[in-house]
């Protein structure tokens, strides 16, 4: 078992909780989490490069690392495990969240042992998540990152905290009701009639078993149910309270990573499952993320808190990936991937900053701050670097990602439209690209109101600038938004491979 | 073509706004700017040497035997693989219009990070606060502006294109603790983004139709034998053309789809060009160090607009309809301009409606242009005043930042009479006021009769109209030349005190454009920058012919003749109107008060942005949305919780614990069953 290299992934976060354990101070705390999150770096970087030298050496199945182990015989659960590009994408991604968010909670009070408990735990789940590629052990890691929030956001929160605790955990809950059910319905049609059934995502695929006529119950199912993780209207009201409440790492955490379960489980189940209900179905939901788009930036544009904009613009973007997978075209789904990484980072770096903020001024209310670049020089040109980020300019992470998504979606719009098959998926897609003069305008507001101008408040000039933890933090993260927008082929073609033709041929896929 | 120089070209202006934007700070002022000005020195030089090597090296890759000059990938190399024909690229494309832009950039961003070593610091020799950081954006505004005229394709052209958008957003910003600096910064990039909106669209459909974004695949077509160049071909733009009619869906409300993509484009173009009606970010823009409105909002950013035009000029030949509509915004643009420029008293101001009127000139010249007139005579005109325009026109701006610099107002109101005070200054100003204005020899005379004779040759409404706008410029630059400089006796309170001409470092930097704006109207331009490549300028046996005195000898006097008059009598004009202080002015104004107030308040097109920005989309769109957040859909959700806990609280009733109950409730349902099971007998 431990010879596959994925376990690590789950293994070193349970050593971390066992470690965590044992801790007498703070120090040791942090030595754990930092090495911890450390090492799971390392790992995803090198399981990187090994896969890459996998595939130039030929490989060309769809998953590599695949192993499974009986959990439990007469249901057919197994612990499977196995990974491609977008799920490599999303390890490094993680892991480097946990890693800087390790970094930007240094000083969290109190019952600091716990924190990191509940953090790792969630970890756990995160990991767990996306190396499984039998449903029922996703499913059960899925949970497990879920419901710590609930503790991470009652306990150490600020503000409404047990009511956004509770709202962020309900909702979620009720989103994995719905996806619990088309699990199990996924499983009872996962073989042709006669053979064993199997949770494994892999021979479902291959089994094409599930009708058509169940597809078109399961796949709203499951859509929705990772939809309502990944902010898609109307299920997103969990985000902007349960963002504001939370405390920095966990924000992090959850907009940078916890959003893109909802992503990765859309393409990875309901789409690589269901292609056929993917296609006919999918002008529904195109709908619904669309309007997530614009409706996520024209509301930031008016928000007066730091976190709640930033939840807001978290519903644009995250909508703009489940929009991109839904135009089921290899370009706009490897942007969508491309703008689960890029928000991921470019999202955690913003949380990382505002909680860097508000720990100094005691306020998010941009209405109460001005003039913050005088003040904290280092924040201040980290959070407009991150706004840039955010509003799309090349050579940060933003842009590539999309663009991508445009030049794809614009393609499968315009396929639509001289097929004389309507022109919903071009309005959209026109629809879509506007969000980058809103961002611009929130963004731009945001950066000027409270970085630039006088300085608001005569109490804030005594503020410090950042730690050399913070600094840490920061800095990491916003080397990895330079890379993605630096060199976006290498992502592309990590990427890529993935939507290999023969997965795809039933939708004739382009 | 070896790719060392083209590469340094790029990579020396991104490492120093790298080196200075991290480690500035730990600098001294003096070092940054230094480093700043040396490393756009050697960007000046390799870019001299590169674009001179392209036009006289004669080289087989640059030019056939038969004179028509070519285009020539020096390298491109993939950035983004969108699918396998869609491929973003990061090159470097040699041909005349780059190869001119190459020239025009270095020169002024190299006067003007020279000049900002002397502008930069106050009077005691104190450098501004973030000296560093501004060479730091210099840099980063150089090397965008130079990887967007280089541009292989369209897209790494918009990537750039963002670039110096947000260069300028930085720079305009500079001084971050003035809310009028921020929020103009604002503007600029928030107008400039919406006009990058329809760039964008139309990339998308262009592309999406001919499967490429190269340049050297739709506008021009691979020459046999050597590798990597290409020459512009109609028949390359016809076959785009057919691309669009063979199509399933080759019209769009009324009008072809290409020429649709092709006003997309413009678009982007007339955001980046401060074209009517986005042109309101541009005399906002000004809020920035004046320097910076020389480099960028004068001489370089600003004309982008019109490269993307001429970039894809054989294109917009194919959909007449589209140059038509350039014609039109840019004949407006123009006129409007310049009637705002007649009334303002901000003397940045001023010239900021200057270049709006200017560089619609290009835009009408582009417009105007068609190869059966003088062989494409508009578009080199286009390319000529471009030239010459970001010669005189960011000498101006630096006569401005002197002007300012010595008295420390905008306003000419501050200034008048000091001619005495600061004779080069004077001089200088006064070359480059003789040069807008189109006064025989100076640059602007050349390029500006060039683009009369386009339109001439065009239609004679648009000859007219814009002869009118060029005799208002001539009106409206010596008004300004007169207000600053006479009307009236300087007023010194202390003598020590006295407005006076500034250090080397800026004084350098006027004297030298002041000579090119003097000889650069003789740049044989006809014979190195045209449509096809094709030299315009030749004998009777085809050979080019290119001497001092070339463009002299080819003027069409009858058009030049009467745009020197005209010139002449507008400058009269203001002469008797402002030369010294006299009631003209003011009885003209009350003459025509409605006029003026609109002139003045730029015909509230700024009220109009102000009131669909914040009314409108503020007031009555975000505003709503928010409320609807919270309140219906989140109140929804809230609902269902609150249905839940009611629900809950009604029922928990029934698990009281009390006996009696439970046996009131047994007796009740045992009656309630038997009941029903009597009844279903019966």
């Amino acid at each position: 078992m431990f010879s596959n290299i994925l376990i690590y992934f789950v293994v070193i976060p349970l050593l971390m909780l066992a470690g965590l354990a044992i801790c007498r101070n703070i120090r040791q705390i942090r030595a754990v989490a930092v090495t911890g999150s450390l090492a799971l770096t390392a790992l995803s970087v090198w399981l990187l490069i090994d896969y890459l030298a996998l595939r130039a050496a030929g490989e060309t199945a769809p998953m590599l690392y695949t192993d499974s182990w009986t959990w439990f015989e007469p249901l057919h659960i197994n612990l499977a495990v196995g990974v491609d590009g977008i799920s490599i994408a999303m390890l490094i991604l993680s892991s480097i969240i946990l890693l800087t968010g390790s970094f930007a909670s240094w000083k969290i009070e109190p019952h600091t042992k716990d924190f990191f408990l509940w953090l790792i735990l969630l970890s756990t789940g995160v990991f767990g998540f996306f190396i499984s590629i039998d449903l029922f052990t996703m499913f059960m890691f899925y949970e497990v990152a879920l419901i710590p929030m609930y503790l991470l956001i009652g306990v150490w929160g600020s503000g409404n905290k047990n009511y956004s605790a509770m709202k962020l955990t309900l909702m979620l809950m009720g989103g994995s009701a719905f996806l619990m059910l088309g699990l199990i319905g996924i499983y009872y049609h996962s073989a042709p009639a006669g053979q064993p059934l199997t949770w494994n995502l892999l021979k479902i695929a291959e089994n094409a078993s599930i009708s058509q006529g169940w597809q078109y119950f399961l796949f709203p199912m499951t859509f929705v149910g990772f939809g309502v993780l990944g902010a898609m209207f109307p299920f997103h009201t969990w985000s902007p309270d349960g963002h504001a409440s939370a405390p920095t790492a966990v924000s992090m955490l959850h907009a940078g990573v916890l959003m893109k379960l909802g992503g990765y489980g859309c393409f990875r189940v309901a789409i690589y499952l269901m292609p056929q209900a993917a296609e006919e179905l999918a002008w529904i939901f195109l709908i619904l993320t669309g309007i997530s788009v614009v409706y996520g930036a024209f509301s930031a544009c008016v928000q007066t808190d730091l976190k709640y904009l930033n939840a807001y613009s978290s519903v644009s973007h995250c909508g703009l990936v489940l929009f991109a997978i839904l135009m089921l075209n290899t370009t706009a789904m490897t942007g969508a991937i491309m703008q689960m990484l890029s928000h991921g980072l470019m999202t955690a770096l913003f949380f990382a900053l505002i909680g860097m903020i508000y720990g100094r001024t005691h306020t998010r209310d941009i209405r109460l701050m001005g003039g913050l670049m005088k003040i904290m020089p280092f924040l201040a040109v980290c959070y407009v670097i991150a706004g840039m980020a955010s509003l799309g300019l090349p050579g940060l992470s933003g842009f590539v990602a999309e663009m991508t998504i445009f030049v794809g979606s614009f393609k499968a719009g315009m396929a639509d439209y001289l097929a004389g098959e309507g022109s919903l998926r071009l309005v959209f897609t026109i629809i879509a690209c506007c969000s980058i003069v809103i961002t611009a305008v929130y963004i731009l507001r945001v950066v000027g109101k409270l970085l630039l101008g006088p300085v608001y408040d005569e109490h804030h000039l005594t503020l410090t600038d950042a730690t050399w933890w913070e600094r840490t933090s920061t800095v990491v993260l916003i080397i990895c938004v330079a890379a993605i927008g630096c060199f976006p082929n290498f992502f592309e073609s990590l990427i890529k491979f993935t939507f290999s033709p023969s997965i795809f041929a039933v939708i004739g896929m382009n | 073509m070896d790719i060392t120089l083209p590469l340094l070209i790029l990579v020396i202006p991104l490492f120093m706004f790298l080196l200075l934007g991290l480690v500035g700070m730990k600098m001294s002022h003096r070092l940054a700017g230094t480093l700043g000005t040396l490393g756009m020195g050697t960007v000046l030089v390799l870019s001299y040497i590169t674009a001179l090597t392209y036009f006289y090296s004669g080289a087989p890759e640059f030019i056939t035997s038969a004179g028509e000059r070519l285009q020539y990938t020096v390298f491109n190399v993939t950035w983004l693989q969108f699918t396998d024909s869609l491929v973003i690229k990061l090159g470097f494309l040699l041909d005349p219009i780059s190869a001119m832009m190459l020239i025009v950039i270095p020169t002024i961003s190299f006067m003007v990070h020279l000049y900002s070593l002397g502008y930069m610091r106050d009077h005691h020799g104190v450098y501004e606060h973030g000296f560093q950081r501004f060479y730091a954006f210099l840099s980063l505004f150089s090397f965008s502006m130079l990887g967007l005229v280089v541009a292989t394709n369209i897209f790494q052209m918009y990537i750039f294109w963002e670039l110096v958008g947000a260069s300028s957003y930085l720079l305009i910003g500079f001084y971050y603790k003035k809310p009028s600096a921020v929020s103009a910064s604002k503007k600029a990039f928030i107008v400039t983004r919406f006009a990058d909106l329809g760039f964008l669209i139309g990339i998308l459909v262009l592309s999406f139709y001919t499967g490429t974004f190269n340049f050297a695949d739709l506008t021009s077509a691979p020459v046999d034998g050597i590798a990597d160049v290409s020459q512009v071909s109609l028949t390359t733009a016809e076959g785009i053309k057919a691309m669009f009619t063979n199509s399933p869906a080759p019209m769009f409300m009324g009008a072809s789809v290409m020429t649709w993509a092709l006003v997309l484009i413009f678009m982007g173009g007339m955001g980046k060009s401060a074209m009517m009606p986005l042109h309101i970010w541009l005399p906002d823009a000004m809020e920035g160090p004046t320097p910076v409105s020389a480099l960028i909002h004068a001489a370089t950013m600003v004309v982008a607009g019109v490269y993307l035009v001429a970039r894809l000029f054989p294109l917009y030949l194919m959909e007449t309809a589209a140059l038509d509509i350039i014609v039109v915004v840019g004949a407006l643009t123009a006129f409007y301009a310049a009637m705002v420029a007649c009334t303002q008293v901000d003397i940045k101001r001023v010239l900021a409606f200057s270049t709006i009127s200017q560089i619609a000139f290009m835009m009408v010249s582009l417009g105007v242009a068609r190869p059966e007139f003088h062989h494409g005579l508009g578009y080199m005109a286009g390319m000529f005043h471009l030239f010459t325009h970001a010669m005189f026109k960011a000498l101006l701006f630096l006569c401005a930042g002197a002007l300012i610099h010595a008295i420390g107002s905008n306003d000419y109101t501050a200034m008048h009479g000091l001619r005495k005070y600061m004779p080069i200054t004077h001089i200088t100003f006064l070359i480059g006021c003789l040069a807008i204005a189109g006064i025989i020899p100076f640059a602007g005379f050349f390029s500006k009769d060039e683009i009369l004779t386009a339109c001439f040759g065009h239609s004679i409404v648009w000859y007219i109209w814009m002869s009118l706008v060029a005799g208002l410029t001539a009106f409206y630059m010596f008004r300004l030349y007169y207000l600053i400089f006479w009307w009236k006796e300087h007023k010194v309170e202390n003598p020590h005190h006295a407005p006076h001409d500034q250090p080397w470092t800026m004084t350098l930097p006027l004297v030298i454009l002041a000579a090119i704006s003097c000889v650069a109207g003789f740049v044989p331009f006809g014979n190195l920058v045209t449509w096809n490549g094709h030299p315009m300028f030749v004998n009777e046996n085809g050979e080019m012919v290119s001497t001092f005195f070339t463009n002299l000898q080819n003027l069409d006097w009858s058009v030049a003749g009467i745009s020197l008059a005209v010139a002449i009598i507008a400058i009269l004009i203001a002469t008797a109107m402002y030369k010294k202080e006299n009631p003209l002015p003011a009885k003209m104004k009350n003459a025509l008060p409605a006029l003026w107030d609109w002139c003045y308040h730029r015909f509230y097109w700024d009220e109009l942005y102000q009131f669909i920005t914040h009314k409108i989309i503020f007031g009555c769109i975000s505003k709503p949305i928010a409320w609807f957040d919270r309140h219906i859909i989140d109140g929804s959700m809230d609902g269902l919780a609150i249905v839940a806990n009611k629900a809950s609280e009604a029922i928990k009733g029934f698990q009281s614990g009390k006996v009696q109950m439970y046996v009131w409730f047994y007796l009740i349902g045992a009656l309630l069953l038997g009941a029903i099971t009597f009844i279903c007998l019966l």
